[in-house]
């Protein structure tokens, strides 16, 4: 037993939602700040972590903390409508209050990842997990070597964070391709499925560190593609979603064996995974 | 030395009632057919028979909890905002949790290990068990379902109690185990036991020596881990499996939970409740994939969790305490000491293979 009091690991800070943004016709940002000034003043947290969300009477769902600690005006999710909670997320607007227990599990290794060359492959939602490393590298741009972004979605509509692509596809340190399975007459970026276009972009290998994430079908394949362009499995990371509800490593609902993807994950190296039992 | 006390068998229901006025006194009660714990009045049925029908982790961690209770009012002066309030609910009544069979109270020190680690204590928890004073009782007659002593316990162990109670023939001898359970025996005027100690420890073991031979199961883990892709072993033990659940809802070692909220009206609670890993829906995800979709891979976790993956995570324990009561309760007969056994048979027939 610990001296300190202890704090109570299912009680939320209370939050307000500042801004909404439509990002698609099935995703909206939430950037939310915490009512507690002192409580919002001394939160940080790291790339990759995720906190819960309560909608107070529905019920609480895991999403990846997309902004960059480098910038704490506010937090934000974005949520993709699949279910209950997420319908009524997408219901709320700035000013109303939601719950938040945040940060919770691990981070992207974003201090062995300096002086690599970075590539980022995000399908769909996985582009938020990706977006908060994404930012951060750039706010601390020089510690890192080459930065290129694949980022892939079903049709233009639904590419998320569209107001942000001019920049990245404008900066001249990084390398930015976009992909859509279905294109528009007006589309002027690619038309694959994202592990061909990756194939065609040929990042190397060397002093490299790759970090992906979408749905399964993506994923699988696009370590098969970089694994084909000389990736080891110690240099592909990933984020893994599983079912939560504690987010803390006792509900026993997130184990893979004996790794809790609420604690130990939601980051890993394809290294890593391939370790656990076959049970993704 | 921790002091031990005596009570004749006809003191015994007076006594606890007496605790009953300052405290919630559980004890096993008969009641429908089944024998379950519950608060001890004056008319209550107590039942020293032998294991209850349910195991006594609800009074650690009830099956329906509220965590959180939240409050919506609309705004004054714009009625479509409104702003929720939210509070903790901690419940801390004293507690005197008493026959309950040191099988199942072996199983609190399994819970102890997940919910009071260190910096992620969980509050709800940690509170009922720092209020409930656990008073176990050595067993006399163990069932054919019984394997605590193949599973590191035994029928007189006192892990996890504060005090142990042991029936000597015309009363009981009380042991403190824990400092409090000596602060608290302290507390009462009870004979003192003088030489029925000796009495009471010769009794537990002789039940225990009496209990059947059977390969201990502590060497488990590795053999269970070494099946995990062995699909038809797992199919071929979950076959007649129904996906019930009774298993886990009876054990006293499972402890996963599911959280839910509930509204009336303006307000509203965030309850948790035991949740049972054989359920498809237990790890259903949000693109409709579901990591252990078919009977056999939930099998496979419920066993792994007991046998090899708890185990890793906390020195070797087992995250079974043997009481038996998901081999007795099944409505298909599942044995869970077969399956265990099995996979140590296979395991090692396959590394002999590998040997040759
Ligand atoms: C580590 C992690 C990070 C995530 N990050 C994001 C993110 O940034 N953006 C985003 O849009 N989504 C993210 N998700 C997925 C998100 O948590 C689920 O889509 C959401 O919980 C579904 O909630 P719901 O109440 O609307 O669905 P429900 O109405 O509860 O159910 C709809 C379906 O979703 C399943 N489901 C419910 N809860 C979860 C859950 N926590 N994880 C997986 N499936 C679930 C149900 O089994 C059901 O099939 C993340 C999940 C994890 C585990
Ligand atoms: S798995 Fe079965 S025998 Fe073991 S503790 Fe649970 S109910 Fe008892
Ligand atoms: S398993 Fe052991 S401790 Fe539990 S009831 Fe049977 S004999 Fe008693
Ligand atoms: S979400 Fe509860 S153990 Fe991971």
């Amino acid at each position: 037993m610990t001296d300190n009091p202890p704090t109570n690991l299912y009680l939320p800070d209370m939050a307000t939602i500042q801004e909404v943004v439509q990002e698609t016709s099935n995703i909206k940002t939430f950037r939310v700040t915490l009512n507690n000034p002192d409580r919002m003043r001394d939160f940080s947290f790291e790339p990759g972590q995720v906190g819960q969300l309560s909608v107070f009477g529905v019920g609480e769902s895991t999403f990846v903390i997309n902004s960059s600690p480098t910038r704490m005006d506010y937090l934000q999710f974005s949520v993709m409508r699949v279910g209950e909670l997420t319908e009524r997320l997408h219901k709320l607007r700035a000013g109303d209050q939601i719950g938040v227990r945040a940060p919770l599990g691990n981070c992207f290794p974003y201090e062995e990842m300096k002086g690599k060359d970075i590539v980022f492959v995000g399908g769909g939602i996985g582009m938020a997990p990706l977006r908060t490393l994404l930012v951060y590298m750039l706010d601390n741009r020089a510690d890192y070597g080459n930065i290129s972004l694949l980022y892939g979605a079903r049709s233009p509509a639904d590419m998320a964070f569209s107001y942000e692509l001019p920049e990245w596809l404008g900066r001249e340190d990084m390398v930015t391709e976009l992909t859509v399975d279905n294109g528009t007459p007006d589309w002027k970026h690619k038309v694959g499925l994202i592990p061909n276009v990756l194939k065609e972009m040929a990042p190397s290998a060397d002093n490299a560190f790759a970090v992906t994430c979408g749905p399964p079908i993506m994923i699988k394949f696009t370590i098969e593609a970089l694994h084909s362009l000389g990736f080891k499995d110690e240099q592909i990371i990933t984020t893994l979603e599983k079912r939560m509800k504690c987010g803390v490593g006792i509900c026993g609902r997130c184990n893979i064996g004996t790794h809790y993807v609420c604690k130990d994950g939601p980051v890993f190296t394809n290294a890593q995974l391939r370790e656990l039992p076959n049970e993704l | 030395m921790l002091a031990a006390r005596y009570i004749t068998t006809d003191k015994l229901v007076p006594w606890l009632l007496s605790l009953s006025e300052s405290r919630l006194v559980l004890a096993p009660i008969r009641k429908g057919g089944q024998t379950v714990f519950q608060p001890l009045e004056a008319d209550s049925e107590l039942d020293l028979d032998g294991l209850a029908t349910s195991s006594p982790k609800a009074a650690l961690l009830p099956r329906c909890e509220t965590l959180l209770e939240f409050h919506y009012s609309k705004g004054e002066e714009a009625p479509s905002r409104t702003s929720v309030e939210v509070r903790e609910t901690l419940h801390d009544q004293p507690t005197f949790l008493f026959g309950a069979r040191p099988c199942d109270v072996r199983g609190f020190t399994v819970f102890d290990r997940v919910y009071d680690a260190g910096s992620k204590r969980d509050i709800y928890y940690c509170t009922r068990r720092d209020n409930t004073l656990v008073a176990s009782l050595a067993c006399t007659d163990p069932a054919e379902t019984c394997f605590c002593h193949r599973v590191g316990g035994g029928p007189g162990d006192s892990t996890g109690a504060d005090l142990l109670f042991t029936f000597i023939g015309d009363g009981y001898v009380v042991e403190a185990v824990t400092d409090r359970g000596n602060d608290f025996l302290l507390s009462q005027t009870l004979h003192d036991a003088g030489d029925r100690v000796e009495t009471a420890l010769k009794t537990r073991e002789a039940v225990k020596a009496a209990m059947p031979e059977g390969e201990p199961l502590l060497g488990a883990p590795e053999q269970v881990n070494k099946l995990f892709d062995d699909q038809p072993f797992w199919e071929d033990v979950s076959a007649k499996c129904l996906s019930c659940g009774a298993c886990s809802y009876l054990c006293p070692t499972c402890y996963c939970f599911n959280m839910t909220d509930e509204m009336h009206g303006n307000d509203g609670v965030r309850v948790r409740t035991w949740d049972n890993c054989m359920s498809f829906q237990f790890t259903l995800e949000g693109s409709g994939h579901n990591p252990r979709a078919a009977k056999a891979q939930r099998m496979r976790n419920r066993i792994g969790h007991k046998f090899n993956y708890y185990p890793a995570l906390h020195d070797g324990n087992l995250a079974c305490v043997g009481c038996g009561r998901c081999i007795s309760h099944c409505p298909v007969s599942m044995d869970v000491r077969e399956i265990v056994s099995k996979a140590q048979t296979r395991a090692m027939a396959e590394e002999e293979q590998i040997n040759d």
